[in-house]
């Protein structure tokens, strides 16, 4: 960084600007990318060993190149295009859903100081980010012009936009409690031992906000969206090669990025869980590791539960998830009032 | 202030990038041999039949309709949620009475059956 300032001296401003953080960047995507294909890889071998398989072993050693091999697979796979298909928006689709899967990460602190950019409205532009990804499964449903990719598309706008309200309204009590939309400001309204992390104080919000999660970014058990037993693969039932792998991509990419979420905004982000110890760890890797634990229940989940009827999940997103979380607002502005427990919550 | 936005203007066109890049890159180096069976929609083996931009249930409008008035509702509580510690008792007082409202009217869809799926 030190070389490349000294080497852009006299250049334009915002040559160098964009510059900079144009290897910023990079520097964030690249393990960003290489999470995404070790996720699969993880999710395979895990769901493996929990139905007493051994998951892909052939390529290269314990299978470790898998991905690798994946990624080159479907780079040289030809990319059909149906023929009664919108060209543009079929292509477009995938696009939409990688960039709002990738820009998210732009806001995520890993660490007090490791981060791209320090803004305020930091939980709204995620949040708005995440709602962009549904037009992507929205317009590749309908640019396909196939039955299963419309009912697909379909079923997961409705159920994405059922729980987005839910995880809304949990995000509200996290900005009661943090006061402040500003990421890092969460995980500093979050500083001590683990009893002063948020999961606590918001602990059913917590639920909603990941079990939302699950069901935002399509998964197991919510996953009727790419059903496969009975709409084959959904939305994107007619995408093949590449175009496919950007949409598997971007997935995988909102998975981390909500794992990532609820590290910072229940389980204290950064913060070790006691104080003397364990502050030798960097405190990037104590987010890290906390990220990859949501994240293992992720891939537990598509293990264990079977996959919800599209009614419940319905019943589930309005009639349990909004009652519950109305309800916690109400408490919490309740008890920061009212009582002496006030303190507790911020 | 404004200027925290540029990395995330340049992450947006990055993000594009990698997404078109990679289909981009596959195009020129995957084979590209279209032909009828293989640009027909997906079927089962069935020769497609209909348009497949059908008609589709009502539900959906009113789920979309629902969205908006509970979105709009979060969009409020945001800010709500942020100032809280300045506007006090007040403040929460008067939001709760706006929630209440909105519960009133959100009793009404349950107690109609909007919620329902079957």
């Amino acid at each position: 960084m030190e070389l490349m300032l000294s080497y852009m001296q006299g250049w334009p401003d915002w040559i160098q600007v964009t510059l900079i953080n144009v290897v910023k960047i990079v520097v964030i995507l690249i393990p960003l990318l290489l999470a995404v294909a070790y996720t699969t890889y993880a999710e395979r071998k895990l769901i493996g060993y929990m139905q007493i398989r051994i998951g892909p072993n052939r390529v290269g050693p314990r299978g470790w190149l898998q991905p690798i091999a994946d990624a080159l697979k479907l780079l040289l796979k030809e990319a059909a295009i149906p023929t009664n298909a919108n060209r543009y928006l079929f292509l477009v689709a995938p696009v939409i859903s990688i960039t709002a899967a990738l820009a998210a990460w732009a806001v995520i602190p890993v660490s007090d100081t490791l981060l791209l950019t320090n803004i305020d409205a930091g939980l709204l532009y995620i949040l708005a980010l995440t709602s962009m990804g549904v037009y992507g499964v929205i317009i590749a449903g309908w640019a396909s012009n196939s039955k299963y990719a419309f009912l697909g598309a379909m079923r997961s706008a409705a159920q994405i936009v059922a729980y987005e309200i839910a995880m809304g309204f949990a995000l509200v009590g996290v900005l009661m409690a943090a006061g402040s939309l500003n990421l890092g400001e969460i995980v500093r309204g979050q500083q001590g031992s683990f009893l002063d992390w948020y999961v606590w104080p918001l602990f059913p919000l917590f639920l909603v906000y990941f079990i939302s999660g699950v069901a935002e970014t399509n998964r197991a058990p919510f996953d009727v969206a790419e059903g496969e037993s009975e709409i084959v693969a959904g939305f994107h039932v007619e995408y093949s090669g590449m175009t496919f792998a950007v949409f598997f991509l971007a997935e995988y990419a909102n998975i981390i990025l909500i794992s990532a979420l609820t590290a910072i905004l229940f389980l204290g982000g950064w913060h070790a869980p006691i104080d003397t110890p364990f502050t030798i760890v960097p405190p990037g890797l104590w987010f890290i590791g906390k990220a990859a634990l949501v994240l293992f229940f992720f891939l537990w989940f598509r293990a264990t539960f079977p996959r919800y009827r599209y009614d419940q999940i319905m019943r589930l997103g309005w009639k349990v998830f909004i009652p519950v979380t109305l309800v916690w607002i109400a408490v919490l502005g309740f008890f920061m009032f009212f009582t002496p427990l006030g303190h507790m919550f911020h | 202030m404004l200027q925290n936005y540029v990395p995330i203007l340049i992450f947006l066109g990055i993000g594009a990038m990698v997404g078109m890049g990679a289909i981009a890159f596959s195009r020129v180096l995957a084979p590209n041999k279209p032909n009828l069976e293989k640009g027909s929609p997906y079927e089962c083996g069935f020769e497609a039949f209909e348009d497949s931009r059908m008609k589709f249930d009502v539900r959906y409008y009113l789920v979309a309709i629902l969205f908006i008035i509970f979105d709009l509702e979060i969009a409020f509580l945001f800010p709500w949620a942020v100032v809280l510690e300045e506007i006090g008792m007040f403040g929460f007082l008067s939001m709760m009475l706006f929630l209440g409202i909105l519960v009133v009217g959100f009793i009404y869809e349950w107690v109609r059956g909007a919620l329902e799926w079957e």
